[in-house]
């Protein structure tokens, strides 16, 4: 494949997957300025690799690969700063910014009930869930962009959404 | 029967609730635009940190860069492609280089390394 074409399928790529890079990133560390620098670094490193990834696809959506890279950069920025995320998601400012005032009058308590039950997953369970839900991925594409296998991923979602409903049902009672 | 209903948590549609909760996040306008800019036309930041690099080799360049980077990041920059990550990373680095620069001349010579750097990088890969 010539570098023109190359460079117009990565221009396809990038133009069919920032919003899911930039919604993975954004759940992932809370706020919009990582989210930013991470769905830039995400696409960089996406493009450096691009022809290599395209070859060994063997046709495959490459979705799960971007978010991959995501997912290993996301990793890296928080082993730099040895720490967990700086910002938990900010669930006012989540509420007011990603969701419609007609969400916001029919459950707002809930929603933010769900936002903080996620947040309070483990890492690999909160991104299992970020994929299925924000993204929209299946079982397998999900099992690509973690590295395991399927029958593992959905044993990890259900998990998650067994956890989280725990959780939900919890600060239910408390409330 | 009616008090156990009432004892019994709270029933939920989870799945429905995650979905409505977890909603696709529309990427900041700037940052789609910047993106789109620099990796498909590729062009402007090129000329920006190419514009750089002159403004500092009216001095010495050997005294910031060594005999071999120019040569190197002339041939690294002239496909588009090679352009385009090398102005992309040099981009990326600026604000590092801008808090670590102590004057508009410094700030220069640190982006004339970069690209330096990252010429050499697209090279040796």
């Amino acid at each position: 494949m010539d570098k023109a074409t190359l460079d117009r399928e990565f221009s396809d790529l990038y133009r069919a997957h920032l919003k899911d890079v930039y919604s993975y990133a954004y759940y992932r560390v809370g706020n919009h300025h990582d989210a930013e620098d991470l769905t830039e670094q995400t696409f960089l490193q996406a493009y450096r690799h691009f022809e290599r990834a395209v070859a060994e696809s063997d046709g495959r959506p490459l979705r799960p690969w971007l978010i991959r890279i995501a997912h290993n950069l996301a990793a890296n920025l928080y082993r730099d700063r040895s720490r967990k995320p700086q910002t938990p998601i900010d669930d006012t400012q989540h509420l007011r910014t990603v969701h419609t005032t007609e969400d916001l009058v029919e459950g707002r308590d809930e929603l933010a009930r769900i936002l903080e039950g996620v947040q309070q997953l483990p890492d690999d369970r909160r991104e299992a869930l970020i994929m299925r839900f924000a993204l929209g991925m299946d079982n397998r594409e999900i099992a690509r962009a973690m590295g395991r296998t399927d029958g593992a991923t959905k044993v990890l979602i259900h998990r998650a959404i067994k956890q989280l409903e725990q959780i939900v049902q919890t600060q239910g009672a408390a409330a | 029967m009616a008090d156990r209903a009432r004892n019994e948590p709270e029933s939920i549609d989870l799945e429905a609730m995650l979905r409505r909760a977890l909603k696709p996040v529309d990427p900041p306008e700037d940052l789609a635009a910047r993106l789109d800019e620099t990796l498909t036309s590729l062009t402007d930041l090129v000329a920006e940190e190419l514009e750089a690099w002159e403004l500092a080799a009216i001095g010495d360049p050997r005294r910031w860069v060594d005999g071999l980077a120019r040569p190197a990041v002339a041939a690294a920059v002239g496909g588009a492609a090679g352009a385009a990550l090398v102005a992309l990373r040099v981009h990326q680095g600026r604000g590092r280089r801008k808090a670590r620069a102590n004057d508009p001349l410094d700030y220069a010579e640190q982006t004339v390394r970069a690209v330096a750097d990252e010429a050499r990088k697209l090279l040796d890969r």
